[in-house]
């Protein structure tokens, strides 16, 4: 085990006792509980904004997506619109795609040397693991709105209910917790079993993979092994929403744990590189059309450049182009 | 520039979005509910568990009597009282639980609603009191 | 080469055990380009002209080298947001790794685009990052040092910028944007290789990378036209710098100066002839290609800005530019951005077929293989591909033209209006996952033959498949590096396929008016049933 995979596994594990330790005191509980969740919120926002701000402070000063397609040219050759795309419209159509689909990643293959041939297959489950994992949070996410919002809205419950589908147990089992656990840790024995990936895994690769296991594995703990008050947690996840903070009786310290983590995550996040989420919108390469021969792009910043005009040329080299009897300008 | 408007009315969109839980309740937290006990239950005293083990685990109680009556078609649930006298029970939500709870909507739906837990008890089951009332 | 190919291609993939901010790059004889000579760059005024080698211990780096290299990289934060969001925003999942020819043909982990990136994050995120500030090695910061820019000279020319890693990527980080940056840095403490800056002086002043004078300019090309009408029976007289001409036209100056370009160049004159095209050629804009793309925005903008100056100078109406690879990059992505409007040009309109290039309509400058695939559509011109019928052509998309174009189906249909066998190559290995030839991007010189073998692998390759498959013989491209390098490259990995340009062909099955009958190709070989079997 290399040392990054150690260092990101203890720091997560000592936040997380740090939490239960101080979820059991009750004079810290405010803490962990209220004040805590509240500034990773703030900082989760304002660090968002700035990084997005640095981002859009720099100008685009080129149009240089990667086309994947054919260009638009003749009437009569087809355009790939969507990896080639020449209007605004088939720029977000591509954006979609990418953002909500993967559709770059969806390429992916694997190339493999076998005697004097290279072969390339598809390897699609980078692909699948990702967009398990990312959905399966996301529905995970939304489901948590039942905490925050009274009434639930019918749309959460919709979710809850697909989620669901299956009916095993009581509490019954959410489908998008166990999948996001699986698809983490699908992810996490990836980077460490393909020799590349692993060579070139951070501390920052792995830390908020143990921290997005953390917080789904006490997720997943709270609700299926300890069966924690949900009233009372409600209670007080409504507390911070209505800023009327309060520590309800009966709050479990596992939920301080998961409360930590997540706010660790919050505040992690805008300097990390889980900014792909916002990222990914300002990717010059996806999200340009590629019209830059029907359309001037203009650079903020476009120097002006002295070059070798034809000036300078003809008068380098105006006897050897008469001699030759190339046209010139001036004859002497 | 004209992309700095689309950034920002984007960041705007995302914050709006995941602030949602802070605008939506307008700052207004309803009470927090809590079962109302009947008096056939208060006169009782005990549940078929002890009341704190029936607020954390009455959902695996009535699942384990769910399977056991359905699959095993047992029906009679013995247990220890704090007393270690030995109790049975029928295994039944509608006539065991419901009978001594009589109020399904103050006992159970109040707090299932508040923090949106769904159990499909009612797929099947009947509330006997709401029943008569319904003929 | 002293590496037999079957020895060459055995490559071992495991990533060494060493930390790779611990291995320092290997820059052997062989395993570097030769660094630009103190003359080139003082010509072209660039920093700390001087002579040195990158095997050398010191590399005679301007004093204050770690202030520029940190000024110059926070310069283009500011001034690039792809520079700043790639370097923020990859999760190091992996997807580019085997995308890269380097990578496949090395198993180098430094020649994955990943690891490529982070050569230069590492100093990003020691430079200008909080937690690379505070953590160091552990947030993947490291110090910048000599080492690092002698692995950054080792590494970034290790690259072709052919954008095959940005296909793959979930959030479309081009390596090549990386690339052009790390060289920019590396051109501002003078660290800059031979085969890139003696084209970019050469083009200052004559107009052309390889520095050939407007009087021999004119010459080759007579030389050509001799050929032709030895061949063809045909004569012509194309002009120079001549005023009034409907048509400029700018291709590579490697199709003037040697084979196998010289047969496509000789494929335009032939086609421009037998269409009747006013056009006229310059001795001053005499380069569509531009090393400058390879050096810095600047240098392109210099070279590039002699395409419009002469137009506007000529009085043309608009311009047509021949067969090129990172011409055509330039030309697509930078040209009317960094040297328009050219608001003194006409939107390109094909005299011939009366077709408007409405996708041309701001930089008014088409490429030859959408003029060309509009006259055989309109069926303007006579063909005859039976004359290619001892080809079996496969088609290798350019990187250029592919992944910062498209310019796919165009060349496509031109090739099949003048070819009988055509083959594709595997489609994991063509149109926008086309191979590099594995020397763009001014990387296309002697002295680091296995490097460019290396990276020529995965192209190669796949022409040997449609080779032991189909009995493919000749490779078709539309770029004049591609016709450079891929001899070289077929003749180590597959012997036995020639490599041709777009034109050559279109020229060979041409049937041009009051022509001979062909018994001669271009290249001045028999054509088969031509000589020997008319006697029968």
């Amino acid at each position: 085990m290399s040392l990054n995979i150690i260092m990101s596994l203890v720091a997560v594990v000592v936040l997380g006792a740090i939490a239960f330790v101080g979820g059991s005191v009750p004079g810290l509980q405010s803490v962990f509980g209220i004040w805590i969740p509240y500034a990773a919120v703030a900082v989760f926002f304002l660090g968002f904004a700035y990084r997005i701000f640095k981002w859009a402070k720099s100008p685009v000063p080129f149009r240089i997506p990667t086309t994947c397609g054919q260009q638009k040219s003749l009437s009569w050759i087809k355009q790939n619109k969507i990896d080639n795309p020449s209007s605004t419209k088939a720029v977000i159509l591509r954006m979609f795609f990418e953002i909500v689909t993967f559709r770059s990643l969806f390429r992916n293959t694997k190339s493999e040397i076998k005697g004097d041939r290279i072969s390339y297959e598809w390897e699609i489950w980078l692909w699948l693991a990702a967009l398990a994992f990312h959905y399966s949070f996301l529905a995970v996410l939304f489901r948590h709105l039942r905490f925050f919002l009274e009434p639930v809205p019918y749309c959460v419950k919709i979710v809850e209910t697909l989620d669901s589908f299956f009916q095993v147990g009581l509490p019954v089992v959410f489908a998008s917790g166990i999948v996001l656990f699986a698809a983490v840790l699908y992810l996490f024995a990836r980077r460490v079993m393909i020799p590349q990936v692993k060579y070139i895994s951070l501390i920052a690769d792995y830390f908020p993979l143990f921290l997005i296991l953390g917080i789904a594995g006490t997720g997943l703990y709270m609700r299926y092994f300890l069966r924690v008050d949900i009233v009372a947690i409600k209670t007080l996840t409504m507390g911070l929403v209505t800023l009327k903070p309060l520590i309800p009786a009966n709050v479990s310290s596992m939920l301080f744990v998961h409360l930590f983590l997540i706010s660790t995550l919050l505040v992690y996040f805008p300097f990390s590189k889980l900014m792909h989420m916002g990222g990914v919108f300002l990717s010059p390469t996806r999200n340009m059309a590629n019209n830059s021969r029907m359309k001037r792009h203009i650079n903020p910043w476009n120097p002006d450049l002295e070059f070798v005009t034809y000036e300078k040329y003809e008068n380098d080299f105006r006897e050897k182009m008469i001699e030759a009897g190339l046209p010139v300008e001036k004859e002497s | 520039m004209n992309d700095k408007i689309k950034i920002i009315a984007g960041l705007a969109i995302f914050v709006l979005i995941f602030t949602c839980p802070f605008w939506i309740n307008g700052g207004k937290a309803k009470d927090v509910p809590k079962p109302v006990l009947s008096e056939k239950a208060l006169a009782a005293k005990t549940c078929v568990l002890p009341k704190d083990e029936m607020a954390k685990n009455h959902m695996q109680l009535l699942d384990g009597w769910r399977n056991s009556v359905v699959r095993n078609e047992q029906r009679v649930y013995i247990i220890k009282d704090a007393n270690g006298i030995e109790k049975e029970y029928d295994m039944s939500l509608s006539n065991t639980c419901l009978a001594c709870h009589t109020n399904k909507a103050e006992f159970c739906d109040k707090c299932h609603e508040y923090a949106s837990v769904n159990p499909y008890c009612w797929d099947c089951h009947v509330d006997p009191n709401v029943k008569e009332a319904s003929l | 080469m002293d590496i037999k190919p079957e020895e060459m291609i055995k490559i071992n993939t495991k990533p060494p055990a060493k930390h790779w901010m611990d291995i320092p790059a290997d820059l052997s004889e062989g395993k570097f380009c030769y660094p630009a000579k103190a003359k080139s760059l003082e010509y072209l005024h660039l920093p700390n002209p001087r002579d040195w080698s990158p095997a050398d211990e010191d590399w005679k780096l301007p004093e204050n080298w770690q202030q520029i290299i940190h000024e110059g990289f926070k310069e283009r934060l500011d001034k690039y947001r792809s520079l700043k969001v790639f370097m923020d925003v990859c999760v190091r999942c992996g997807a580019c790794a085997d995308k890269c020819h380097f990578y496949i043909g090395s198993g180098d982990p430094k020649n994955m685009p990943v690891l490529r990136a982070e050569l230069l994050r590492s100093i990003y995120r020691n430079d200008f990052t909080t937690l690379g500030k505070i953590f160091g090695r552990l947030a993947g910061a490291r110090k910048l040092t000599p080492l690092v820019i002698k692995e950054w000279f080792s590494y970034f020319y290790q690259c072709t910028e052919c954008r095959r890693c940005s296909v793959f990527c979930p959030y479309g980080i081009d390596t090549a944007e990386i690339t052009m940056m790390a060289r920019e840095l590396l051109n501002l403490i003078g660290v800059n290789i031979h085969w890139i800056k003696d084209p970019v002086s050469n083009c200052s002043r004559t107009g052309n990378h390889l520095g050939i004078q407007p009087q021999n300019f004119k010459e080759i090309i007579e030389f050509f036209c001799e050929d032709i009408e030895e061949i063809t029976g045909v004569a012509i007289n194309p002009s120079f710098n001549r005023k009034g001409a409907e048509v400029l036209f700018v291709t590579p100056s490697g199709d003037a100066f040697a084979d196998p370009g010289t047969y496509t160049f000789m494929g335009y004159l032939m086609l421009f002839e037998h269409i009747g095209l006013d056009y006229t050629l310059s001795t001053y804009a005499s380069e569509g290609g531009n090393f400058g793309l390879f050096t810095s925005s600047d240098m392109m903008k210099k070279l590039n800005a002699k395409m419009y100056h002469e137009a506007k100078r000529l009085g043309v109406k608009y311009i047509i530019g021949g067969e090129c690879g990172h011409m055509w990059r330039v030309i697509n992505q930078y040209m009317d951005t960094m040297n328009g409007p050219a608001d003194f040009l006409d939107v390109p309109k094909s005299p011939i077929t009366g077709t408007v290039f409405e996708n041309a309509a701001s930089t008014k400058m088409i490429h030859i293989a959408e003029f060309t695939a509009d006259l055989i559509k309109h069926n303007k011109l006579k063909l005859d591909p039976k004359r290619n019928d001892h080809l079996k052509v496969t088609w290798h998309d350019s990187c250029n033209t592919a992944r910062a174009m498209g310019l796919l189906d165009e060349p496509r249909h031109v090739l099949n209006a003048v070819c009988n066998n055509v083959f594709e190559m595997p489609p994991s290995t063509t149109r926008e996952y086309t191979f590099c030839c594995g020397s763009g991007s001014g990387t296309n010189t002697e002295e680091i033959m296995e490097q460019r073998l290396r990276g020529g692998l995965p192209r190669a390759n796949a022409v040997k498949y449609v080779h032991d498959k189909y009995g493919v013989n000749m490779l078709g491209c539309v770029c004049a590096i591609d016709r450079a390098v891929l001899p070289p490259l077929m003749n180590y990995w597959v012997p036995g396929v020639e490599v041709t340009g777009l034109h050559e062909l279109v020229g060979n099955a041409l049937v041009m008016d009051g022509e001979i009958e062909r018994t001669m190709n271009l290249r001045m070989e028999d054509l088969p049933g031509a000589e020997g079997d008319s006697d029968e």
